[in-house]
């Protein structure tokens, strides 16, 4: 069998207004098939947008949008056959069990009863739904419904999947086991396409990140060529008096980062890994210089919005 | 998927709308304060009209109950037909329609499915509300043959009406005001000759009534029901439907293109 080298998306020059306002705009981009690409942007940004426009439920005022080959507004059919999509707002029917969630979607893809019921028991299992399949879905938790979510664009065994800010408003434990279940996808071989806030979910999930900022792509590569291109985290260290301050910066010296007297911090750049924080905490204890507060900080969406635009996004968004 | 034969298109597009009218018959089944509405209000009214005001109706020989029954059978399809409105435009709310438009299935099938529940539906309230109706003293003068007739004017009526509430839900911005349209729906029977000959109203008023869609089909019903003269009600019942039946299909066909694509 020979390996399609066609890549999952090709994107070229798109263009998507709405109103005045180009929400996108010049935007290329490229997935290749069997890999995980995390599509990185604050809230606002256009994420959203760009997966309505692949998953063929809005249209480009201008550009080449190609799902494994095919044009996403003239072969909009073909490509529906070939994608599953998981929206930012669960897309079930609440007043259906999961279990008869399922077996509509099923039916709707016409594959047959047996085979409908067969998967459709699979997924209840593996997205550890099968002790609530009975239950109507307006019972379900936030976490439970976004995981039926996913189960029913996985119905077809899509070759695609679009998972649109899937953790976003999820406690971490939920956001743990989706991240578990997209990687078990990824390692099937579906090539994932997600949209997220997180710095932290595109480093943990994806093959390839590009960051959206005014409507195209601003950087585009490994999670580690990103990281490098943003400066790391920091330790931030308080201080009783501008006397310690002061004397917090010279026992660090060049090491030392941004220093703000009217807090009374001083922000020392470092992995935040713990013999960091031991090295320092040991100089600060070996020099008598007592210290009021430590926090660490790691490198987040706001970092990489800084470092490739020269400016803070505006909406900050917390983990 | 492309290249799927007609027939196998017309078969999928069939066994999608088979599969829309599954789920639309589940949710209405889970939802039994709407049925029991539907039918409790058409009964309450005919209540009111049969013993509060039926004593100082003169709505010609018979007893006034036999006269009114076709109307509250309408209305109890005007209720129905409201709930189809609502029904589609929460489909549309809430973000279901987005993953039906995700998967290759038949366009059609999403309003074919509502407007097929909604015919059903309102069949059964309408057999519900002519059975308490018969309990209260309503005695049809008619044989299985008109028995027929009945159904089929009811069921051509229901259908015209189902594709109207359809349009009037993608007209809709949201299900609170879907509900809000379809309330001119209740009110077009009452001045129609459902309770009261029309001819009893004044003039402007007698006018609308004898010129709007709801009267020849009442009349068409009442003469199937306890066998007064049709006369051209039957013919002129049939058009009104037939027109707002396509009216409103081409209505909710361009409507559903629009809201559902951007």
């Amino acid at each position: 069998m020979t390996l399609d080298p066609s890549p999952a998306v090709a994107v070229h020059g798109l263009r998507k207004t709405f109103g005045a306002q180009a929400v996108l705009d010049d935007l290329d981009l490229e997935v290749a098939p069997g890999t995980v690409f995390a599509l990185l942007g604050p809230n606002g940004a256009g994420k959203t947008t760009l997966v309505r426009i692949l998953a063929t439920l809005i249209r480009p005022e201008h550009g080449d949008v190609r799902v494994f080959g095919h044009d996403a507004v003239r072969e909009a059919a073909t490509v529906r056959g070939l994608i599953g999509v998981t929206g930012q707002y669960a897309a079930v029917d609440g007043v259906l069990t999961g279990a008869e969630n399922l077996r509509l979607t099923g039916r709707l893809l016409h594959l047959g009863t047996t085979e409908t019921r067969r998967r459709g028991d699979e997924l209840l299992d593996r997205f550890d739904l099968a002790d609530a399949a009975d239950r109507p879905v307006s019972a379900y938790s936030g976490g439970m419904r976004r995981r039926l979510d996913l189960a029913m664009s996985l119905m077809g065994r899509p070759r695609l999947v679009f998972l649109d800010e899937p953790t976003t408003g999820l406690d971490p434990r939920s956001r743990r086991d989706l991240w578990a279940a997209i990687r078990d996808l990824a390692a099937e071989g579906t090539t994932v396409f997600l949209t997220t806030q997180y710095l932290e979910e595109a480093d943990q999930l994806a093959d390839r990140i590009a960051v959206l900022d005014g409507g195209h792509i601003v950087a585009d590569g490994t999670p580690d060529a990103l990281k490098r291109l943003v400066p790391g985290g920091h330790i931030r260290f308080r201080f009783a008096d501008q006397r310690l301050l002061a004397a917090a910066a010279h026992a660090v010296g060049d090491q030392a980062g941004h220093l703000d007297p009217e807090q009374l911090t001083l922000q020392v750049p470092s992995d935040g890994s713990a013999v960091e924080i031991k090295r320092l905490l040991d100089r600060f204890a070996e020099l008598g210089i007592a210290i009021d507060q430590l926090s660490v900080h790691t490198p987040d969406l706001d970092d990489v919005f800084f470092a490739l635009t020269g400016r803070a996004h505006p909406a900050a968004s917390a983990a | 998927m492309t290249t799927a034969s007609p027939t196998l298109r017309a078969v999928h597009t069939a066994q999608d709308s088979i599969t829309m009218l599954d789920r639309n018959i589940r949710h209405t089944v889970r939802s039994p304060d709407t049925m029991i509405m539907t039918i409790a209000l058409p009964v309450m009214i005919l209540l009111m009209f049969v013993y509060v005001f039926g004593g100082a109706m003169d709505a010609g020989p018979g007893p006034y109950i036999d006269y009114v029954v076709p109307g509250i059978i309408l209305l109890c399809a005007g209720f129905g037909a409201s709930t189809t409105a609502v029904a589609l435009s929460t489909d549309l709310a809430e973000g279901i329609i987005d993953r039906f438009r995700t998967m290759a299935i038949a366009r059609s099938a999403v309003l074919t499915g509502h407007v097929a529940e909604s015919v059903l539906r309102n069949l059964l309230t309408s057999a519900v509300v002519i059975g308490v109706a018969v309990a209260l003293g309503f005695r049809p003068t008619t044989d299985p043959l008109r028995w027929l007739g009945v159904l089929g004017v009811l069921a051509m009526f229901v259908f015209a009406l189902s594709w109207l509430a359809a349009a009037l839900g993608l007209l809709a911005r949201n299900p609170e005001a879907a509900n809000g349209f379809t309330f001119f729906f209740m009110f077009l029977p009452y001045v129609s000759s459902a309770f009261v000959p029309t001819e009893t109203m004044p003039t402007w008023l007698h006018t609308f009534a004898e010129h709007q869609p709801v009267t020849p089909v009442i009349e068409t019903m009442r003469g199937l029901l306890m066998g007064t003269p049709i006369g051209d009600s039957a013919l002129a019942a049939v058009l009104w439907c037939a027109g707002i039946a396509i009216a409103g299909y081409l209505a909710a066909g361009v409507l559903f293109r629009r809201r559902t694509s951007d």
